[in-house]
């Protein structure tokens, strides 16, 4: 074990202005232009040289671990390597320099990218119809479940529920009730949709059923089917939650599934960077009898010109000011152009491979509920640790010692101590049997450097429960707690 | 496929003769058998034909452009980009493991603390996608602390904006009413507002500077109209540098878009959502929030905090579905913000209004032009109305290498003839003076 994690005394940029620039004097009213009484006075941030900020931040990414670090095998999230063509691509000026409301005759390479995106995505899903705007799978969610809601609505109907299964993601949940639906959660049975339980939950008030295929336990869902079925026997739609669509590229699609909407997680499948919480990008397919539900404006190709199409009286209207995340959506573009039809069927084989190869290094050492054959991920549990007085967490914590990102743990909730794991296609097989050897010795180690793990990076482990407590969010906040502090311990 | 090596050994330990067998579970009526879509390209063979489709757009720094209306062309320095395209903030997740991920917590807390100064609200959450989402859940958020079935907004809003917010009113069956402008000064009218204050009321939205430029005037009676119903204020975060904030005048909440503050233009997308409220009402915020801790050794740290509010332990009972944000355009704001630091940043403001001002002095004075619209103060941008339709001018400005400003007519029928205009320190005095010759000869 060599990893080690650099370790910056970083002082927050609020109080590192060791050589402030000289003050100007300033004249607030700009010449007379801003009325005092709208004029602003003080302004409380910091002004250093810029060779102090970019310190400031160059040593503070340096205690931060992204996939170009490591393995990052948080299951659900597709963490895989990002190919540095595409931000190249995104970073020339003919992509980037671009206004959103500029004349469409002007951004004609713009369109497009974005309408053969679109194309390409339906194939991809087997659906008819994209919409690019949503600007996160979560926000896809709900402008699928926002088309739900216009489809029943449509037909005179006041559908009131949207069922899914208890595996499922929490935002699917959040989505449906955010478009003021009833959610309705369904026990699973063996780590699958229990069909008799659908059955018996759907009726005419269902308005959904949303579902992961592979399901977050990684298992394929193979009654979908019947699932469908059931679903549109009730005149219910059925919505894929796309997060999990690295495991199925060119072996199946939702749409030969039977699934009415699909949402797509540019940056999960097609590689795009995550920023440390996003920017994402969750583009919304259709089959055509939703067509006409879709977020407006419309990419339309007309006498050869890339057009905007606002005239579609049926649509949901807007969920995003302009065209959602283009400058994700050109990344997923170069992406999927760069991989072509082939590569990107190998990347799901090979996602799949990976996952599998190191559930089965892992089997004798952790409890794997459900069934053996997994999509591009596998859940494990981290009850056996329990036995020395252990929690999952432990485990996790003790895994960024050995310098891998830890799996997404205590998700799903159907299974005890959860541990999530998603290798993703680009990582080798030296990794995988790294990563292994470290889990193996992980739990043979002595309890205590678990318990107090981390030990080798940035910090130690952190107290949480505190941060609540304390509710500081901001440098203005933690100078506020330190005087009344000061104020506490000295009256007067 | 061709199986490389390491993958027939993995393949060899699962005992198994094939990749296929992997997929033996997709019954196969639900098969498909691979994608069509064009064969894969190398990586010179990609940035050959990307260059090629997009050499037909036409830039905002080729040409000079005014358009603004939310998204803004400011100038970035270099040293935003080498700190946003570091590898480890890039291709990082969600600091789920605070630990490993002190780097991207502590940059995000000082976005936070940036946004926190410049707006003077308690709590700014650490980013929403942009500011037309950043409405539409202040609408939902109006309505969990207020009550109340009705939100009203104002009408001098962005269309996008409006537009997003219905679908988001739509979705929690919440009705949104219009309140109208003064049409000399475009500020909220208030005779308007106060007949449309009725019980069912959780909240009002009114922006300043508004849609049209103008800073709003009358900040305090909106406040004292409003009463205890949410108050909620759209802001561009960068003209904060020179007005008011929004706390000073009583908001309960503030929105807006930080693209403002070192990001592209990108075509509209990603923007980053601000999004800040008082500390009462922070348990009914929608996004992720950083705080302030220590670890184990007493060392200052950082994790994402009130998780209880999201999506992930809540599910259907949360504050909101958000869980992507728009984290790495935090990164760039902070970065900006540190580089610029206050005394950049008031000049690169000032240089807004300067040219906003002298730009509109000029077109106003072209016959037949009147500019701006609206009396009052603005920050970079305005509205120009003409004699000559706008749309006739917008073709005859393109055609001499200039993108004119946005029309209002479609969605502002009472401003058929008018179109908004933004300038930022982007343009030069000859990107002023080709506009205003160009308008000049426009008959």
């Amino acid at each position: 074990m060599s990893y080690h994690q650099a370790v910056h005394d970083v002082p927050s940029v609020f109080e590192t202005c060791e050589r402030p620039k000289k003050q100007k004097p300033f004249d607030p009213t700009i010449g007379g232009l801003i009325p005092a009484e709208l004029a602003r006075l003080d302004l409380e941030i910091p002004d250093l040289p810029e060779r102090d900020a970019v310190k400031h931040f160059v040593n503070l990414s340096q205690m931060n671990f992204g996939v170009d670090n490591g393995l990052y095998p948080l299951g659900s999230c597709t963490m895989k390597y990002n190919p540095k063509v595409c931000d190249e691509i995104v970073s020339m000026r003919t992509v980037s320099d671009l206004h959103p409301l500029q004349d469409p005759a002007t951004i004609q390479g713009a369109l497009r990218l974005m309408y053969e995106l679109e194309q390409m995505l339906s194939e991809i899903g087997g659906v008819d119809s994209v919409t690019l705007q949503p600007a996160a799978g979560a926000h896809g969610e709900y402008t699928g479940i926002q088309i739900v809601r216009a489809f029943h609505e449509a037909n005179g109907e006041a559908r009131k529920e949207v069922v899914l299964p208890d595996t499922a993601h929490g935002t699917n949940p959040a989505s449906a009730a955010m478009v003021g639906y009833d959610v309705l959660e369904l026990p699973s049975k063996e780590g699958c949709v229990d069909v008799e339980a659908l059955k018996a939950a759907v009726s005419k008030d269902t308005a959904a059923f949303m579902l992961t295929n592979p399901n977050t336990l990684g298992l394929f869902e193979k009654d979908v089917c019947e699932i469908a079925g059931i679903i549109h026997d009730a005149g219910a739609l059925l919505y894929y939650d796309g997060a999990n669509l690295n495991a199925i590229m060119g072996k199946t699609s939702p749409g030969k599934m039977d699934f009415d909407i699909v949402h797509f997680n540019l940056h999960k499948t097609f590689a795009t960077p995550h920023g440390g919480g996003g920017p994402g990008a969750g583009p919304v397919g259709v089959k055509r009898r939703l067509d006409e539900f879709l977020p407006v404006p419309r990419i339309v190709l007309k006498d050869g010109k890339y057009q905007l199409d606002n005239n579609r009286p049926k649509s949901i209207g807007k969920v995003r000011a302009f065209f959602g995340n283009y400058a994700v959506l050109v990344r997923a573009y170069a992406y999927i152009r760069l991989h072509g039809g082939n590569g990107l069927t190998s990347i799901s084989e090979n996602a799949v491979l990976n996952s599998n190869y190191l559930k089965a290094q892992l089997r004798d050492t952790f409890e794997m509920p459900y069934g053996d054959l997994r999509k591009h991920e596998f859940v494990m549990s981290g009850r056996p640790l329990k036995a020395k007085g252990l929690k999952t967490m432990d485990f996790a914590k003790r895994l960024l010692d050995y310098g891998f990102h830890a799996p997404t743990v205590y998700f799903p909730l159907v299974v005890d101590e959860a541990i999530m794991i998603e290798p993703t296609e680009t990582e080798s097989k030296e990794t995988l049997d790294r990563f292994a050897e470290a889990c193996k010795k992980i739990v043979a180690e002595d309890p205590d450097l678990l318990r107090t793990a981390p030990h080798n990076t940035a910090r130690s482990r952190l107290n949480e429960a505190k941060a609540a407590r304390d509710m500081i969010f901001s440098w203005r906040g933690y100078e506020k707690k330190m005087r009344a502090e000061s104020e506490k311990v000295s009256p007067g | 496929m061709a199986l490389s090596e390491c993958s027939l050994e993995m393949l060899q330990y699962l005992k198994l003769k094939s990749v296929e067998e992997l997929f033996s579970d997709i019954p196969s009526s639900v098969r498909t058998d691979g994608l069509r879509l064009p064969d894969g390209l190398t990586e010179l063979e990609l940035r050959r034909e990307l260059e090629a489709m997009m050499s037909v757009n036409r830039t905002a720094s080729q040409r000079p452009t005014f358009l603004g209306a939310g998204v803004y062309h400011h100038f970035i320095p270099a040293a935003v980009k080498t700190i946003v395209m570091r590898s480890e903030f890039i291709t990082s997740y969600t600091p789920y493991q605070p630990e490993i991920s002190q780097g991207m917590l502590q940059t995000l807390f000082e976005y936070q603390s940036f946004m926190t100064e410049l707006t003077g609200m308690d709590v700014v959450n650490c980013s929403m996608y942009d500011a037309s989402t950043a409405l539409g859940e202040a609408v939902l958020m109006s309505s969990r602390i207020s009550g109340g079935k009705k939100f009203l907004i104002s009408r001098a809003v962005s269309p996008e904006k409006k537009r997003v917010a219905q679908v988001y009113a739509h979705g929690a069956d919440i009705q949104l009413e219009e309140v109208g402008y003064d049409p000399a000064t475009g500020s909220v009218d208030l005779n308007d507002l106060k007949s449309k204050l009725d019980q069912d009321v959780a909240g009002f939205y009114y922006e300043s500077p508004n849609f049209f430029g103008p800073v709003e005037p009358r900040a305090a009676e909106i406040r004292s109209l409003v009463g205890s119903r949410t108050m909620v204020v759209g802001v561009n975060p960068m003209a904060l540098a020179l007005v008011k904030p929004p706390a000073d005048y009583g908001a309960d909440i503030v929105i807006g878009d930080a693209q403002v503050f070192g990001s592209p233009l990108n075509l509209g997308g990603p923007m980053i959502g601000l999004f800040g409220c008082k500390t009462e009402h922070v348990r009914k915020m929608p996004g992720r929030l950083i705080g302030m801790t220590t670890d184990a050794d007493n060392r200052r740290s950082y994790c994402m905090t009130l998780q209880t509010r999201e999506q992930n332990i809540r599910r259907g009972k949360a504050t909101s579905n958000i869980c992507s944000n728009e984290a790495l355009l935090a990164v760039a704001a902070a970065a900006y913000l540190s580089i610029v630091g206050k005394s950049g940043l008031r000049d690169i403001a000032a240089q807004n209004v300067q040219h906003s001002y002298l730009l509109a002095k000029r077109i106003g004075a072209i016959k037949g032009f009147r500019a701006p619209h609206f009396k009052g103060t603005h920050f970079n941008e305005f509205v120009v109305t003409s004699d000559v339709e706008p749309s006739r001018i917008h073709e005859e400005l393109l055609s001499g290498g200039v993108h004119g400003g946005f029309q209002l007519g479609n969605d502002f029928p009472e401003l058929r003839n008018s179109a908004l205009y933004a300038t930022t320190e982007m343009h030069t005095k000859a990107d002023h003076d080709l506009l205003v010759s160009l308008l000049e000869a426009v008959e």
